[in-house]
């Protein structure tokens, strides 16, 4: 067993399962949705996509894409939470909420991906 | 490329996910704990301002405490925050700097910057594997043609001293094993440009993987090697390498040519010496009598079977004949040949003629120096090992002085730079003596005690373009004609044709009347100046109608125009 690979596979996976806890609920009930679950993602999510850096396989290089592109929709939904809250003052409106959470939908189909080609790398992997 | 992006990505890990961590936990911290709002009420801080505070905290910008005065719990919180964050700063920084000052690091860069610049060749350049004497003789003489050379080598401290090197082209080079192909594309071996892949390391091994690459890889590039034992060379010669040069077996060559036709010798000396130096005087090696050979080594066994050839006396001096194998039919003496008995009991007092040809320098120069006490008029060649040593070699008044990388690099130069004379060469072999000297003293006169100026004109587009359009409008130009001064057509200019190429037909010192066309290659040899006037007459349509003719045509529509009106048939346009 190597070490390297259960930090990697953890991150990997605990960036899907809270970006899903954060992305279940009605999509624009506030209520659903909260601020901690959405923090917690962005740093998982950040730890992920550096533990993909430097690696030159091709499966390598389409893991990194996949977090770079969950990375961009996440930093999007938390911009649009601050600039709801505190810059335009209009707080989490049905209409906020639903934006918020429909790209940390699209993050999670990144993590989805992510999480397949982990899968099959290590299916791939048996002798 | 990816080299170095990802060598940055692999060594920042460790430090960017600590920075993550840190922010991420001070941030949480600050969240968690209850502050108060400016009336005293229970305040917790959102993400936002928790991220706004560390983001400039922890770069040491430090704004104070916003939105409201943090309570005593926020600040202790926020003190072992700021010590993290720091701490987090530094680690990544210092892990960024000690990255771009690691070995590793910097050959990737290198080597990126010596493979983008290789891609980016526009002329054609020769690749030269292995810069040491050889290999930097060899890139001299090429920058000093105004050609390119691209090195590759395996030791640092050559490479650092090829950038010292004051060449007159700049000089990529590559400190890389060139036995590794990929070093090898890396130097531009697939580059369509690259003319030629010159293999000049001290390692044969290395000089046979590196030939191998290259006519694998490049089968059209012509393939250069240096090799110093048989077997290697014809190891080489098996699958196509281009040119093998053995400097042992090229002096041995040499030497017995000298003596045979000195005349022919010094005319080839002459001519792929280098130009601007003085000519030097004709060697002129004792033909018949005794000749002492000194080491049977690579070197004494090319001599012997050189100099046996010509069926002159040998007396053999060696000190360990059972390494080096004992030569059938040559008298043998055993000893170094630096003590004078030794040399006493292989007649040193009647020979003619004497080889030093140790691997040992210091041996060499004393049995020369033993063997001229004895006998002052010995015709010597000694064999030098390091170039280091040229002083002392120089003093000790040998007649010949064989170093084996100028050997090469000379031949090597003569190929690449002129290879029409190489062909010249290899023709006049067969040329009787009264045929070079008549060319040795042609020369003499010509160009006053310099060695000439050798080049090769092709009668194309580019480097012909006068003669390709006379051509086409139906001018017969001759070699005569073409020699002519484009400044006064009644002097010839400082030139003799050495060798015409007319499609598969060569002809040695072509005649004045012989036609030249597009196509052709003529192989020349002159005065500098001479070089230059008939750069006119090749490429100024004007200056090839007047040394043909002698018609100044009218240049410029009015001058044209005006010729035109006083003498009809003169104003015809070129």
């Amino acid at each position: 067993m190597n070490p390297e690979k259960v930090v990697f596979g953890f991150f990997i996976v605990l960036a899907l399962t809270l970006n899903f806890g954060f992305f279940v609920g009605d999509v624009d009930n506030p209520e659903h949705h909260h601020v901690w679950e959405l923090f917690a993602t962005l740093v998982v999510n950040a730890i992920a996509t550096v533990l993909k850096f430097g690696d030159r396989t091709q499966l390598g290089a389409v893991l990194l894409a996949t977090s770079l592109a969950a990375m961009l929709q996440l930093i999007a939904a938390v911009v649009v939470w601050a600039v709801a809250v505190h810059v335009a003052a209009t707080g989490l409106t049905p209409g906020v909420t639903a934006s918020i959470v429909s790209l940390s939908g699209g993050a999670m189909i990144a993590n989805v991906i992510s999480v397949v080609l982990l899968v099959i790398e290590t299916v791939m992997l048996r002798r | 490329m990816d080299n170095v992006a990802f060598l940055i990505f692999r060594r920042m890990r460790a430090p960017l996910i600590v920075l993550i961590i840190i922010y991420s936990v001070s941030v949480m911290g600050l969240v968690l704990i209850p502050g108060q709002d400016a009336e005293g009420h229970l305040w917790h801080m959102d993400f936002f301002h928790a991220f706004y505070f560390f983001s400039y905290t922890a770069t040491t910008i430090g704004f104070g405490e916003i939105p409201y005065a943090f309570t005593d719990a926020q600040r202790a919180w926020v003190t072992i925050a700021i010590y993290l964050t720091v701490v987090g700063w530094f680690y990544s920084i210092g892990t960024l700097i000690a990255l771009l000052q690691d070995k590793t690091f910097q050959h990737s860069l290198a080597e990126l910057r010596f493979a983008r610049r290789i891609r980016r060749m526009r002329e054609p350049f020769y690749l030269v594997c292995g810069y040491g004497e050889t290999g930097s003789a060899l890139v001299q003489a090429i920058t000093d043609g105004n050609r390119h050379a691209v090195v590759i080598d395996q030791r640092q401290e050559r490479v650092d001293l090829l950038q010292l090197e004051n060449l007159r082209e700049y000089v990529p080079a590559l400190h890389g094993d060139a036995r590794r192909p990929h070093h090898l594309l890396e130097a531009g071996l697939k580059h369509p440009l690259c003319a030629a892949v010159v293999a000049l390391t001290d390692v044969n091994e290395t000089n046979l993987k590196i030939a191998i690459a290259a006519k694998l890889m490049h089968p059209e590039v012509k393939v250069v090697c240096r090799a110093d034992s048989h077997e290697v060379e014809a190891n080489m010669a098996s699958f196509g390498t281009d040119f093998i040069y053995d400097p042992f077996d090229i002096f041995g060559a040499y030497l017995a040519m000298a003596i045979a036709t000195p005349c022919l010798t010094l005319m080839r000396d002459w001519l792929s010496g280098l130009q601007g130096e003085p000519l030097h005087d004709p060697h002129m090696p004792p033909a018949a009598g005794l000749w002492i050979l000194c080491g049977y080594g690579r070197f004494g066994k090319a001599i012997a079977a050189n100099l046996g050839a010509r069926g002159l006396d040998l007396v053999l001096v060696e000190a360990a004949p059972e390494l080096t194998g004992k030569p059938e039919g040559i008298p043998l003496i055993l000893g170094w040949g630096t003590e004078a008995h030794t040399l006493e009991q292989a007649g040193v007092r009647r020979a003619v003629g004497l080889v030093v040809g140790t691997h040992n320098d210091a041996n060499n120069l004393s049995i020369v120096m033993t063997a001229r006490t004895l006998n002052p008029n010995l015709f010597i060649v000694v064999r030098e090992n390091h170039k280091d040593n040229e002083e002392l070699f120089r003093a000790v008044g040998a007649d010949i002085v064989m170093h084996p990388s100028t050997i090469i690099a000379d031949r090597i130069r003569v190929l690449l730079v002129t290879p029409l004379l190489t062909e010249f060469e290899q023709l006049v072999r067969f040329q009787d003596h009264a045929w070079s000297c008549e060319l040795v003293s042609r020369i003499l006169a010509l160009v006053d005690h310099q060695v000439p100026d050798v080049w090769e004109v092709a009668c194309d587009d580019e480097n012909a373009h006068a003669i390709c359009v006379m051509t086409g409008q139906g001018a017969a130009i001759t070699l005569g004609a073409l020699l002519r001064d484009p400044s006064d057509r009644d002097q010839t200019l400082p030139i003799i044709p050495l060798l015409l190429v007319q499609g598969e037909g060569r002809e040695l010192l072509p005649s004045e009347d012989r036609r030249i066309g597009p196509g052709d290659r003529l192989l020349l040899c002159g005065r500098p100046q001479g070089r230059s006037r008939l750069g006119w007459s090749l490429q100024n349509v004007h200056s090839l109608n007047y040394v043909l003719t002698g018609a100044s045509s009218p240049e410029g529509t009015l001058w044209h125009w005006l010729a035109g009106r006083i003498n009809p048939a003169a104003g015809q346009r070129v």
